[in-house]
């Protein structure tokens, strides 16, 4: 054990700092909910209630606004992981400039705001008649989400041993069926996890959808709305909803990860005591 | 392509070819190229397009010099964007440094996983979350008239400031995840030889750590300045009539002025203004694009 | 019959593909490589190779890194298309015929075993896509880890298993699809010394059972000579010859293969005399004779090569067959079972000739003599254990 020097505690009480402005907020926000106020604020605390999760559940609109985000999001992860594990194939077999080139103009939406992929998808589509509305928004949200999906996969993908695919090949195995029984459970893991980050990403989705929805509303897009006309702590309940699950996921994640790790350890460690057992024997 | 064709075959490598042609042809390069052709024509209606009054105009540009007032709040928006991602990049450092450098991995992995919930709630959430504690009977006025540091409560919700407070606090793990990303790599030793050979510890960060992180510090930036400048939840929200942003001027020539083509140019130059910061980021930092788009 | 410490029988009863009917189709599954040249780019990996493996060979590339051999593999095996010239299997010109459509299968180097499947799917793989149905498919596995002696590891994962066992997968899962010819690219050098070496008793016990034509790939001369029937010498992509093992070792048709293979001593010098098949050159050290097995004339410069286990300390008057060197002893390793002896000429001119010092290797019989450095050593080799070819590149050590 080695002796914390001054900088490190201080660096320590920064950390927890930082650690507190990050979720003090949302503490307050979540605690706001159970306040009878009518503004949603815990300072004065008016009493304990929970009838505003009762007003979020009457609410004919947040229904809605949740039907179409979820709607958005499940056609933007059917639209995205597939055309993002293409992009991300189509990129391994480029090279040098062409790759550069290619590799540029595909990241380029994430590096472009929002409110500009909002708004050039409005545009361009209204150019060829088509209105603005979800579809829309699925369109321009999955314009960049592709993206995200294609650096994921393409993440995973530089670490595949493509003599895996050879032996495929050798052993008799046609391109297609080398695909679905070597390099998709390969890419398995990134492909979930990138169908989830669209999900979410599509989700929360604000800047494009504003611009792309027309008179639709995806949940998003409702809690803007009443936050700036119409705020009751309905929309705290509706947050600490969210915050919650998204809490839950993230432990599950961990959860999953470390299960994973245990395995992957286990493994190993039986091919070594094979390993030794086998040396001494020869 | 060929070597594509011999790996995956024909049918796969056609597939790959035409769903990365439709995404960035369809949804990426002709929008965009839409978008800036709708900025340089005049703003007409359905039946005059293609006509004889539809020519080629810079108006379009010319409008946000003209215009006194556009032309403040573009370059409060700079001025705004820059400030936020200059916070944030200060508060973020040591996070970044402590847990790539001297947090154990475990910590490390517990610390991220901490962070990242955050980072996953919504964007117009975590605004809200300082709508209510600046609120003019808020917990934060409340708080301070506790402790009678103030006498009476304070209007946050007006001017710049809150608009700056939301967006340090809805953006600033774009700038933490990219720096921790750079540093995780620096090997260790390195900071441990500098300290040996007796280098303060403001000399080490300057010429060991940061030289290092840098790629991970210009995307930070790169994100943090973007999200900010462009961003429209958070001065909807926080802000007021008199701390107006840009993009609610574009939002307001796309549905309120129904004004496409000034909408478009003002979008346009928005997009420029986030590749100009690009570019100087990228000599500032000496980092090429392809350690930026990682 | 003897089993290795894998329980895996060497000895294999009564089972030969040189015999019976079996001899006749096998014969039709020759391997044939005509005038093939490989390019990529400015760079020739493979120049003008024509050579014909038999069905039922155990056939060795041996070469340093870079010589070529993977690519010959890599042709063979259909990811490589030859620029110029044909491959045949079985007659059959295998041009623009996919590496999922020839009868071939490939051991890789790094194994290539599916990780995330289990070990009797990764070995059925080939039977899966064949559309063998799941029952079948099980049955030859488990027939295929008894032939391994991998009997309980079906479900494992390959992550589970040794560096041999994996190995052994490897086999198996190349075996299930009943390849006419197989193709290992140095599938031991990722194993340790002594599993190495039961690796190779293995190989060569599987192939025999089996009666496949096995083409393997190596730089280590060890598993080449001990394995195969025939190997083939490969230097930057040209064969440099092609025999039995002992013939390599002993008849060296180049001066690389007398040098790559085994150790040697190097003689240059100029041709004197030519007498039928054989040759006398004149060197620092005197005139040498050996024989002549490509037929150098008289007056070309040529090497004259003899293997340090032929040299021997000669007391008084040689014979006239027997060459003769006057050599100082420089040092003496002593490795056990024989020890090398390193001598230098007496005017130091003559060795530097050539490059190298000359090594003489003398088995620890009981007859070693006690040698101090320095001391002057009559050196004495007969004629016919020296080969003298034209000059030409020799192997880098």
């Amino acid at each position: 054990m080695h002796r914390r020097s001054g900088s490190e505690i201080l660096l320590n009480i920064y950390l927890w700092v930082f650690l507190f402005y990050l979720f003090l907020p949302l503490i307050v926000m979540g605690a706001a909910t159970f306040n009878s106020s009518r503004f949603p604020t815990v300072t004065p605390w008016l009493g304990t209630t929970l009838k505003w999760f009762g007003e979020l559940a009457a609410d004919d609109r947040m229904w809605d606004g949740l039907i179409s985000s979820l709607g958005v999001g499940i056609a933007v992860v059917v639209i995205s992981v597939p055309v993002g594990l293409g992009a991300a194939l189509l990129l391994t077999g480029l090279k040098g400039k062409s790759r550069t080139f290619v590799y540029g103009v595909m990241v380029s939406p994430l590096l472009t705001p929002g409110v500009i992929i909002g708004i050039s998808t409005l545009v361009f589509w209204d150019r060829l008649g088509v209105g603005p509305g979800l579809h829309l928004a699925t369109l321009g949200q999955c314009s960049f989400i592709i993206a995200y999906v294609m650096l994921m996969v393409l993440a995973r993908l530089q670490r595949f041993d493509a003599t895996l695919e050879e032996a495929g090949l050798d052993l008799g195995a046609s391109h297609a069926q080398v695909f679905r029984r070597v390099l998709l459970p390969y890419l398995k893991p990134s492909l979930i996890a990138a169908a989830v980050l669209a999900f979410f990403q599509s989700f929360e989705n604000y800047n494009t959808t504003l611009f792309t929805r027309g008179l639709d509303t995806t949940l998003t897009v409702y809690i803007a709305s009443k936050v700036r006309t119409g705020l009751t702590p309905a929309v705290n309940a509706l947050a600490l909803i969210l915050i919650s699950i998204t809490i839950l996921g993230a432990i599950g994640y961990e959860i999953l990860r470390r299960r994973e790790q245990a395995r992957d350890l286990a493994a190993k460690r039986r091919a070594a005591e094979t390993e030794r057992r086998e040396t001494q024997l020869a | 392509m060929k070597d594509l064709v011999k790996r995956y075959g024909l049918m796969l490598t056609s597939y790959m070819v035409v769903a990365s042609l439709v995404w960035i042809v369809l949804l990426v390069i002709l929008p965009y190229f839409m978008m800036v052709n709708y900025s340089f024509r005049p703003n007409l209606v359905a039946a005059d397009i293609g006509g004889p009054l539809d020519h080629y105009t810079i108006d379009n540009y010319i409008t946000l010099f003209q215009n006194q007032v556009h032309f403040h709040v573009f370059l409060n928006t700079i001025w705004g964007g820059a400030l936020v991602t200059f916070i944030c990049l200060c508060v973020c450092y040591p996070i970044a440094y402590h847990l790539a450098k001297v947090a154990t991995p475990q910590r490390a992995a517990f610390l991220l996983l901490l962070l990242v919930i955050p980072f996953w709630i919504n964007e117009i959430l975590r605004t809200f979350a300082w709508f209510i504690i600046l609120a003019y009977q808020g917990p934060l006025n409340a708080f301070l008239k506790f402790f009678h540091i103030i006498d009476k409560p304070i209007r946050y919700l007006s001017g710049n400031g809150a608009v700056m407070v939301g967006m340090v606090y809805a953006f600033i793990l774009f700038m933490v995840f990219p720096i921790y990303n750079a540093m995780e790599s620096l090997d260790k030793n390195q900071v441990e030889a500098a300290r040996d050979l007796g280098a303060p510890t403001w000399r080490i960060h300057w010429r060991v750590v940061i030289p290092h992180a840098k790629p991970g510090i210009a995307v930070g930036c790169i994100m943090t300045f973007m999200l900010a400048v462009s961003s429209y939840a958070v001065p909807s929200i926080l802000g007021s009539t008199n701390s107006r942003w840009f993009t609610e001027i574009i939002y307001q020539w796309f549905f309120e002025g129904q004004n496409w083509p000034q909408g478009s140019a003002y979008a346009f130059i928005l997009l420029l203004l986030c590749i100009i910061f690009i570019l100087v980021m990228m000599r500032v930092f000496k980092v090429g694009l392809t350690d930026i788009a990682k | 019959m003897a089993r290795s410490p894998f329980g895996f029988p060497l000895q294999l009863s009564g089972c030969n593909s040189y015999q019976g009917a079996d001899y006749r189709i096998a014969m039709s599954q020759d391997i044939q490589l005509d005038r093939v040249t490989m390019r990529f780019g400015d760079f020739v990996a493979v120049k003008d190779v024509s050579l014909t493996i038999h069905a039922g060979e155990f056939f060795s590339f041996l070469g340093p890194s870079g010589c070529g051999k993977t690519t010959i593999l890599r042709m063979v095996s259909g990811f490589n298309e030859p620029s110029e010239g044909v491959i045949r299997i079985g007659g059959q010109d295998m041009a623009g015929i996919g590496p999922n459509k020839r009868p071939t299968a490939l051991i890789f180097q790094n194994l290539a075993l599916f990780p995330l499947m289990t070990v009797w799917e990764n070995i059925a793989f080939g039977l899966e896509v064949r559309g063998v149905p799941k029952a079948k498919r099980r049955k030859r596995a488990e027939e295929l880890l008894d032939l391994i002696a991998l009997s309980g590891a079906a479900e494992k994962r390959v992550s589970e298993l040794s560096g041999g066992q994996r190995q052994r997968v490897a086999i198996a899962r190349a075996l299930a699809v009943e390849p006419k010819v197989m193709l290992l690219d140095e599938p031991l050098s990722a194993l340790d010394l002594k599993l190495r070496q039961h690796m190779r008793a293995e190989l060569r016990a599987i192939q025999r059972r089996t009666g496949v034509t096995f083409i393997y790939i190596t730089h280590d001369q060890g598993e080449a000579l001990t394995m195969s029937d025939r190997v083939a010498v490969m230097s930057q992509g040209v064969i440099q010859q092609i025999s039995k093992s002992a013939e390599i070792y002993n008849d060296p048709a180049t001066p690389f293969v007398a040098t790559f293979v085994g150790e040697n001593n190097v003689f240059r010098g100029q041709v004197k005399a030519v007498d039928g098949d054989w040759a006398t050159i004149e060197t620092g050290h005197g005139q040498l004779r050996g024989r002549n097995r490509n037929g150098v004339k008289v007056g070309e410069t040529a090497l004259l090569f003899a293997r340090p286990e032929r040299l021997n300390l000669v007391n008084g008057d040689a014979g006239a067959e027997m060459n003769r060197l006057d050599l100082t002893l420089g040092h003496v390793d002593f490795e056990g079972s024989f020890a090398n002896l390193f001598l230098r000429s007496g005017d130091s001119q003559a060795g530097e000739q050539a490059g190298r010092g000359v090594i003489m290797q003398m088995s620890n019989d009981g007859g070693l003599p006690r040698l101090v450095p320095g001391e002057k050593l009559p050196v004495g080799f007969a004629a016919e254990d020296a080969v003298i070819l034209a000059d030409g590149p020799l192997a880098a050590h």
